[in-house]
């Protein structure tokens, strides 16, 4: 399956060559190569998937293949870093996930971008990041997947600050950079303390469930826990960072900033769920050796997950609210994972956290997308200019629908099975964080339909010219996504993606799924009573809540509080010592060395007479001078 | 002291003697280096604080080292290799009497940063 190497290779060209031609090419003609390219890739990827779930699986449980693997670097005998591509069903599943998603962006953008500033650079960057996110889910090795890891950090950066001449998308596209990069510090330390003591990089022997290489990782304390836990928290601050786990979470909604697009891609279905990626690529090891970490993951995925979905219940901007829905879905994922045992059915968080992430990247690329549709046609972010749109865009209205449904996790829509799977292992691990997983489903469903009955119902506004249906080139991505959206859920995931390779089917618990569809059919409700049409309950329920709404309304003020941290302890504490040690000390020496310089060569220039004569009574009595001291002392 | 009477009424020209003519020769070389205003003087001193140098090597290599003659021919290349200084020399000094319109040493300061830019 050497052929893999093409689905990497592909973006990479296409990105160089757009890269490189910039201007010179036509925006469509850009375009439309970086969307053919696009398209070869999702087929090679529905290929790869096709012929690996038809032949790897072996005795009832899939192999990991690695049709790739080469030495990039060699350092010694022990230290060296391999680039290469394994293929196990997770990487497998995000391929097709990757390539499907990126496919219907680039479609989609032909329409949407159409016309920006830079639409060629746009694709370039598309495909580097296209190239970056799938170079990272086929790592083979921790450090491998580290180096994509910072590809896709910073084409991310690079697409948040595409519109760079707004300075909110520059502060933006630097917040994205900075926090995931002081969260990806801790990943750095975390391989580094993993790999000094197992002395591999490679994920096939990190799961390879041989505990001998952990030996003195275990045995090895620090602070009360061994080295290992230390290592695995630390590598799961990286995935934190890069999956806007609290408190490093701050990063996401400003990220809106970037093309609607790049959100349905990066901010939503792709790079966000790294972080995800991450534990389950590494999930043997949290689940045998440090289920400890593990179940802290479990109560910042529920944390984060309960806090993303109050916030998303009281912002206005549509992409935010997106934004703030997706970290409160990741936090679903990461719960999954957290809870999850191995092996069977113990495995089903493992599972149903990989089958949410699946079905969350279509549903809210689908959601993001349509929420670009309606920013088309209305050009505005904000709620309150919107309204009633339903009759003027009745194929975005219907698309968007299916994405709040599946989201909300009504019967059959894929949302629905991938929620229950995770409820079901967090009801099995404990009941408590069962019972605040239903409420958070609750919260979710209301806030995705006060999105959806904010935007296609309520009042009817006054638009300055009447908003019309996007073109062909935005529906279709929309539609394809909606249809993945709907039925998604029907695919028997747990054959295919299981912790142990091994396939398994979960019973449905239908108490379980009845509660959870009556609880979002009862969010659904609220939202309806009170969006439906325009009334006062709103702003009756948010004045009842005061305190609490304001809280919410400003995001829990943590990014106040980053702001007052670092400008009081970094900038304050830290940065003007430092800056006044440059400017006085470092500077300072430097320029009094000249200083002493020039003013000694101003004093002693008188002695350059330029009459040789002296120059030589000089060298006369100099050199009898030495004669002096030679010969006499 | 007594062994140099002697040896100078003996009829031999003891070593030193040549030596002191030598040391003679320098120091005047020396003091016209040092005290002449004319370039072609100045060119002269150093002449002759060559030519001491020369009688060095003759001296010491027929007295202290009889059977070797490096002395001798180092005093043949000093003479050749002043001889080509000189003539550069000269052709360096008739230059600078186009351009300045005499030989005297002190107005060969013309490289010299002006006074008047000490002070900015």
């Amino acid at each position: 399956m050497q052929y893999t190497l093409l689905i990497l290779l592909l973006p990479l060209l296409s990105f160089v060559v757009l890269g490189l031609m910039d201007t010179k090419w036509k925006a469509r003609v850009a375009g439309s190569v970086g969307t053919l390219v696009l398209s070869v890739v999702a087929a090679l990827s529905y290929y790869t998937a096709w012929a690996y779930f038809s032949t790897a699986n072996v005795g009832g449980i899939y192999q990991k293949i690695v049709p790739l693997q080469t030495v990039w670097m060699q350092f010694s005998g022990q230290l060296h870093i391999d680039l290469g591509i394994l293929l196990d069903p997770i990487s497998v599943m995000m391929l097709v996930v990757i390539s499907t998603v990126s496919l219907m962006v680039h479609i989609y953008s032909l329409a949407y971008m159409k016309g920006e500033k830079g639409f060629e650079r746009y694709y370039a960057f598309l495909s580097l990041f296209t190239f970056s996110m799938l170079g990272l889910v086929v790592a083979t090795n921790i450090f491998q997947m580290y180096i994509f890891w910072e590809l896709v950090g910073v084409s991310s950066y690079l697409l948040i600050g595409f519109y760079y001449t707004k300075p909110e998308a520059v502060a933006a596209s630097k917040k994205a950079f900075i926090v995931t990069r002081f969260a990806d510090l801790g990943f750095l330390i975390g391989i580094l303390i993993l790999s000094f003591y197992t002395q591999t990089f490679d994920f096939g022997v990190l799961n390879s469930g041989n505990a001998g290489i952990f030996a003195s990782a275990s045995g090895v304390t620090f602070m009360g826990a061994s080295v290992l836990s230390w290592a695995m928290a630390l590598i799961f601050i990286g995935g934190a960072g890069k999956s806007a786990m609290f408190p490093l979470h701050i990063w996401l909604p400003d990220a809106m900033e970037g093309p609607t697009p790049v959100s349905a891609l990066i901010h939503a279905a792709t790079m966000v769920v790294a972080g995800v990626y991450l534990v389950a690529r590494l999930f043997p090891v949290y689940v045998t050796y440090t289920p400890d970490v593990l179940h802290g993951i479990a109560y910042v995925g529920a944390f984060t997950s309960l806090f993303a979905a109050v916030i998303a219940c009281t912002q206005t901007d549509i992409k935010r609210v997106l934004a703030f829905s997706t970290i409160s879905q990741i936090g679903y994922m990461m719960v999954g994972l957290g809870v999850s045992g191995y092996g069977g059915h113990e495995g089903t968080g493992y599972m149903a956290s990989m089958f949410h992430l699946f079905t969350h990247a279509m549903f809210k690329a689908l959601l993001f997308l349509g929420a670009g549709s309606v920013i088309h046609a209305v050009h505005s972010n904000e709620m309150q200019k919107m309204g009633g749109l339903r009759k003027y865009m009745p194929v975005t209205h219907l698309v968007f629908l299916i994405g709040c449904l599946a989201i909300a996790g009504i019967f059959p829509l894929s949302g629905f099975f991938s929620k229950d799977e995770i409820l079901a292992a967090t009801y099995m691990y404990s009941t408590g964080l069962g019972i605040g997983m239903s409420f958070i489903a609750g919260l979710t469903a209301f806030y995705m339909f006060r999105l959806y009955f904010n935007i296609f119902w309520g009042k009817e506004n006054s638009y300055e010219h009447s908003p019309h249906e996007s073109p062909l080139a935005m529906t279709i991505p929309l539609v394809v996504l909606a249809f993945f959206s709907f039925f998604g859920g029907l695919i028997p995931f747990g054959k295919f993606v299981t912790s142990d390779g091994a396939a398994y089917t979960g019973e449905t618990n239908y108490v379980l799924a009845i509660v959870s569809v009556l609880i979002g059919i009862t969010g659904i409700l609220l939202a309806a009573a009170m969006y439906r049409k325009k009334t006062m309950l709103p702003d009756r329920v948010s004045q009842s809540l005061g305190f609490i709404y304001q809280l919410a309304r400003n995001k829990f003020y943590v990014d106040e509080l980053y702001l007052f941290i670092t400008k009081n302890v970094f900038f304050k504490g830290m940065a003007s010592p430092v800056s006044w040690y440059d400017r006085h000390v470092v500077n300072g020496s430097v320029n009094g060395l000249a200083v002493v310089t020039q003013w000694v060569s101003v004093k002693i220039k008188g002695i350059q007479t330029g009459k040789v004569q002296q120059y030589a009574w000089v060298f006369l009595l100099g050199t009898l001078l030495m004669a002096f001291l030679i010969l006499f002392l | 002291m007594g062994s140099i009477l002697e040896n100078f009424t003996s009829g031999i020209i003891p070593m030193e003697a040549y030596i002191f003519v030598s040391f003679i020769m320098f120091f005047s070389g020396i003091y016209g280096f040092l005290s002449r205003k004319s370039l072609l003087m100045v060119l002269i001193s150093i002449e002759l604080i060559l030519n001491s140098a020369d009688i060095n090597f003759a001296v010491f290599n027929r007295y202290l080292y009889p059977e070797h003659f490096e002395g001798f021919f180092f005093a043949m290349f000093t003479i050749a290799i002043s001889a080509c200084e000189t003539a550069v020399a000269i052709a360096i000094v008739i230059n600078i009497y186009r351009n300045l319109n005499n030989v005297e040493v002190d107005s060969l300061d013309e490289l010299k940063e002006p006074e008047a830019s000490d002070e900015k």
